[in-house]
């Protein structure tokens, strides 16, 4: 493998790094650098697992086995600029966020858990994002949707295409 | 309940809660200070103990008697984990306390590791709560300038680190031992108990787990003293002098078919009629409850000529159900098909559990399967029995499982089977006129077929 190959940054590898001196172990910084690699490049691909393996001085299958039992991180391809989370637990269901997610993937054109072809949005069920008292709800970025309804999201799907992408360029 | 002053959420709606300077302008650290100067670990051991207090995260373990488990005159170090990882269906308080108040959870936090001697604590935060991670962080930080984190603190020579962690969305991350094996970088497996955590946890050293709102009671006794803290709340029933009272002001989580959802602070042992009524503004639209969950969806079903359920640690339990919980209650109303319920819960337990166990692994994928055959109208009287055979079979409570997760997902089954009997048989027979009283083993519905399908099938 050369090192043009490499899919972590210097960047990403000083930040991981800046994590050591907190955990006693080096194999607990597994989930905070596989937060790292994701939040640049929007999912985790083998090699980055590989590298951070080498950087934590484990053995690459002890990372991808935490990985895979995380669903959190998609390692074919990376998710939409925007990865939201449409959360159909019972406080929510109970107040429609189960139609919710079905209209979202309805007009977004995409089943639940994929991505729209420009790259702009995922959509992913969840389970209760801890924020019932605002049923239904959302969670796109970093930013909270409440009391989600049909206009809200419409609303939210122009902005995702239009690129004016209210949650910021927080992509994570 | 009328004299009933909130404490835990008595600042939250100040401008800037979150900051220091409010919280310290407030009165807060103040028990900090004053126990750095002139308190000695065993010393805020004793006050828990005397207090009361039982963790809120859950299971309900009085928190003085966790912190005394610790082995004593062990080397160290002993590790300190805030279990912020909050993820039981209906419950949000502690992400309230996070992002509003972030200091009177620190302030706890801090008094904790001192008691338990403990120097370095993490915070481990589910990844869904972005604001909850901001604020944490930021009290972190300016914890540290004010000296109250970091080497010797205050000047009494004692010293700790907090370091706060983010999860990846998994809810089993919040199970103690599961959240010890997630810390440390593996899969959340939990563990097998004993050895307990206080004896061997994270990083095989001794270790305590609390959960915040825990944390933010450990503040409020430190600050306003144990009988204040056991002057609220309700003493053990007068039938079962092994338990270990029910005292503390409690935030209540209510949410579902309510006017007005919100997180509430009130004396542990409110009813859940009071709850609706005078903290909710009743059921929404003006209907009728049918059933609520009593504090998580883990925790089972009430009926609504149940609503005179206490919401203290025994209460829930007197009523059948697995116990108080979170203290999360979400409201059902009369439209509400127990079904659905059913389903949804039956899915997120399929989908949450680590997998690990056999019974739980298993057990939680083929009650999924048999109900989502049941929606697609394909169900048979005997699914119920089915249902009914493994709701029994799997959890701790049985014997067959590590960890209570499976519990949990088998007390929505048992509580609606039991209780709501009668319409389980009507939505069977009435939407599968022709099969509902077969009892020949039949297919579990295809992988890959939905239920869209099968209806166009059928
Ligand atoms: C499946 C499962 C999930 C749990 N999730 C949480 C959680 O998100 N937060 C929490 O504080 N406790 C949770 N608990 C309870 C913890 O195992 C533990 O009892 C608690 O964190 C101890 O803190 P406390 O004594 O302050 O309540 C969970 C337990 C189980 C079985
Ligand atoms: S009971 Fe279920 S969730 Fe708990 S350890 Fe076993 S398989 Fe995992
Ligand atoms: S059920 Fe949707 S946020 Fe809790």
């Amino acid at each position: 493998m050369t090192k043009s190959d490499r899919v972590l940054t210097a960047e990403m590898i000083a930040e991981i790094q800046a994590l050591f001196p907190r955990y006693p172990l080096r194999q607990a910084v597994t989930l905070p650098a596989l937060h790292v690699v994701n939040r640049h490049l929007r999912h985790v691909p083998l090699q980055a697992v590989v590298e951070i393996a080498e950087l934590l001085q484990l053995a690459p299958a002890q990372v991808q086995d935490t990985l895979t039992f995380y669903g959190f991180f998609k390692q074919d391809a990376p998710h939409g600029r925007t990865r939201a989370w449409v959360c159909r637990s019972i406080s929510c269901a109970l107040r429609g966020g189960e139609e919710m997610l079905e209209y979202l993937c309805q007009k977004a054109g995409i089943p639940a858990g994929d991505t729209t072809p420009d790259g702009a949005l995922t959509l992913e069920p969840a389970e209760c994002l801890g924020a019932c008292e605002h049923a239904p709800c959302m969670l796109a970025g970093d930013r909270l949707h409440k009391n989600l309804d049909r206009d809200a999201a419409d609303q939210f799907l122009r902005s995702v295409r239009s690129n004016a992408v209210e949650t910021g360029e927080s992509v994570s | 309940m009328a004299d009933f002053e909130p404490v835990l959420l008595a600042n939250i709606h100040l401008p800037d809660s979150h900051t220091f300077d409010v919280y310290e302008g407030k009165g807060g650290y103040r028990a900090l200070r004053k126990t750095m100067r002139e308190l000695k670990p065993v010393d805020v051991i004793e006050m828990v103990k005397a207090s009361g207090l039982r963790g809120r995260g859950g299971a309900g373990f009085p928190t003085g008697l966790k912190w005394t488990f610790l082995p004593k005159d062990h080397p160290g170090p002993v590790y300190f984990l805030l279990n912020a990882d909050e993820s039981e269906p209906g419950t949000f308080n502690n992400r309230i306390l996070m992002e509003e108040d972030p200091h009177q959870i620190l302030e706890g936090l801090i008094l904790s590791c001192f008691a338990t001697r403990a120097t370095a604590a993490y915070i481990y935060l589910r990844y869904e709560y972005p604001l909850a991670l901001e604020r944490m962080q930021r009290a972190v930080d300016e914890c540290y300038r004010a000296r109250y984190l970091g080497a010797n603190i205050l000047g009494s020579g004692y010293s700790l680190d907090v370091t706060l962690h983010r999860g990846a969305a998994a809810y089993i991350c919040g199970e103690e031992t599961g959240l010890i094996e997630s810390l440390e970088g593996k899969r959340a497996w939990p563990r097998i108990k004993p050895p307990f955590p206080a004896v061997e946890g994270v990083f095989r050293k001794p270790t305590v787990v609390n959960n915040v709102e825990t944390a933010a009671c450990v503040t409020q006794i430190m600050s306003r003293g144990s009988d204040w803290f056991k002057s609220i709340g309700v003493p053990p029933p007068a039938d079962n002098p092994r338990d270990a009272g029910s005292y503390g002001p409690k935030l209540y989580c209510l949410s579902g078919h309510i006017e007005r959802p919100g997180c509430y602070e009130a004396p542990l042992g409110i009813t859940v009629r009071q709850l609706v009524d005078q903290y909710g503004g009743g059921v929404w639209r003006g209907r009728k409850a049918k059933a609520a969950i009593p504090g998580g969806i883990s925790m089972g079903l009430l009926r609504e000529d149940e609503f005179d359920c206490p919401l203290d640690f025994s209460g829930p339990g007197r009523y059948g159900c697995l116990g108080l919980g979170t203290a999360a209650v979400v409201i059902l109303d009369e439209t509400v098909s127990i079904m659905d319920y059913l389903y949804n819960s039956a899915r997120f337990f399929a989908h949450e559990r680590g997998g690990q166990c056999p019974p739980c692994r298993e057990g939680t994928s083929w009650a999924l399967k048999i109900l989502e055959r049941i929606r697609a109208g394909r169900g048979r009287l005997k699914d119920l029995d089915l249902l009914a055979e493994i709701a029994g079979s799997i959890g701790i409570i049985p014997g067959t499982t590590i960890c209570g997760l499976a519990d949990g997902a088998a007390w929505p089954m048992k509580n609606a089977l039991s209780k709501f009997r009668e319409e389980c048989e009507e939505t069977i027979k009435r939407t599968n006129p022709k099969g509902w009283m077969v009892t020949d083993p039949v297919p579990a519905l295809e992988a890959g077929i939905t239920v869209h399908e099968l209806k166009a099938v059928h």
